[in-house]
């Protein structure tokens, strides 16, 4: 893992990683889109609203991941001084932030013709959201703090803080009662049938290789502007 | 009184909003990425 702390070494590996991941994840993500939109059939309750499913559902979990790597970027910035751990933290605030948007809009289209309403302050919608509210904080906190080249030291540690509700907002069901229904996927077991699960687990695939292929086209630019800076600052020394 | 809702319209709204959405992401962030590692390469003299 150390290994990778060397820039360079970083970058000869992001360099060809990059687009592999996007251009894989864009055609496996498309696929299981496709395999949910035309082939699964109906729910017997929900209709065709399910398909929805297929892009609300890896939305959830990539926002959610977004901030866990986030969170363990932080912490290994914050113990070993890893020189790219907080760039990684950095590049992956802004997927992050689009997925749990997507989510957070493609769960309010699925509540409508479902629930009857657009949104309701339950635990689960109302702690995504303020995952939403997180990232955009993170966001202005890391370029503020970068401008004044104050490290990114703060923002890690709100990296870190803010993880709290990563566990709220996977509880936030069982906790309390809630339009949303309880979690249909746990560790190993599934209550949703073969048919709608399998265009699931493949997009999620698909939407995940296009997230690390996202933070890490996002890492190469903050490294560049990092670079460039440093040589136009030396060469102002000079 | 029951509303008549169109399930699939909600359906397109849900893909076109991931669908772009992503693809904005990606296009953005690609693009980005050309720019910075451009504009390091001219500081380089390259």
């Amino acid at each position: 893992m150390h290994g990778f702390a060397n820039p360079a070494r970083f970058l000869r590996l992001a360099r060809w990683l990059t687009p592999l991941l996007l251009v894989s994840g864009l055609v496996v993500a498309g696929a299981a889109l496709a395999w949910g939109f035309l082939v699964v059939p109906p729910d017997r309750l929900m209709g065709d609203t399910v398909r929805i499913l297929y892009i609300h559902v890896p939305s959830a979990w990539l926002g959610m991941g977004g901030w866990t790597a986030i969170a363990v970027a932080s912490l290994m910035e914050l113990v070993w001084r890893h020189p790219l751990s907080g760039i990684a933290a950095r590049a992956a605030a802004v997927p992050g932030a689009v997925f749990t948007a997507i989510c957070l809009v493609t769960g309010s289209l699925w509540g409508r013709p479902t629930w009857g309403t657009w949104w309701v302050w339950d635990g689960r919608l109302t702690s995504m959201l303020v995952l939403l509210f997180l990232y955009f904080g993170y966001i202005a906190l890391a370029d503020a703090t970068q401008r004044d080249g104050n490290g990114s030291r703060v923002a890690a540690i709100f990296g870190l803080v803010g993880a709290i509700n990563i566990p709220i907002i996977n509880r936030s069901v069982v906790w309390w009662n809630s339009l949303h229904q309880p979690p249909s996927i746990t560790m190993g077991q599934s209550s949703i049938d073969g048919t709608f699960l399998w265009p699931l687990l493949v997009g999620t695939v698909g939407f995940s290789l296009i997230f690390g292929g996202v933070v890490l086209a996002r890492m190469r630019a903050i490294l560049a502007d990092v670079q460039a800076e440093a040589r136009l600052r030396r060469k102002a020394a000079v | 009184m029951r509303e008549a809702l169109d399930q699939m319209s909600f359906v397109y709204a849900a893909y076109a909003v991931g669908v772009l959405g992503t693809l904005a992401m990606v296009a953005w962030s690609w693009i980005a990425m050309r720019a910075a590692e451009r504009r390091r390469d001219k500081s380089r003299g390259k």
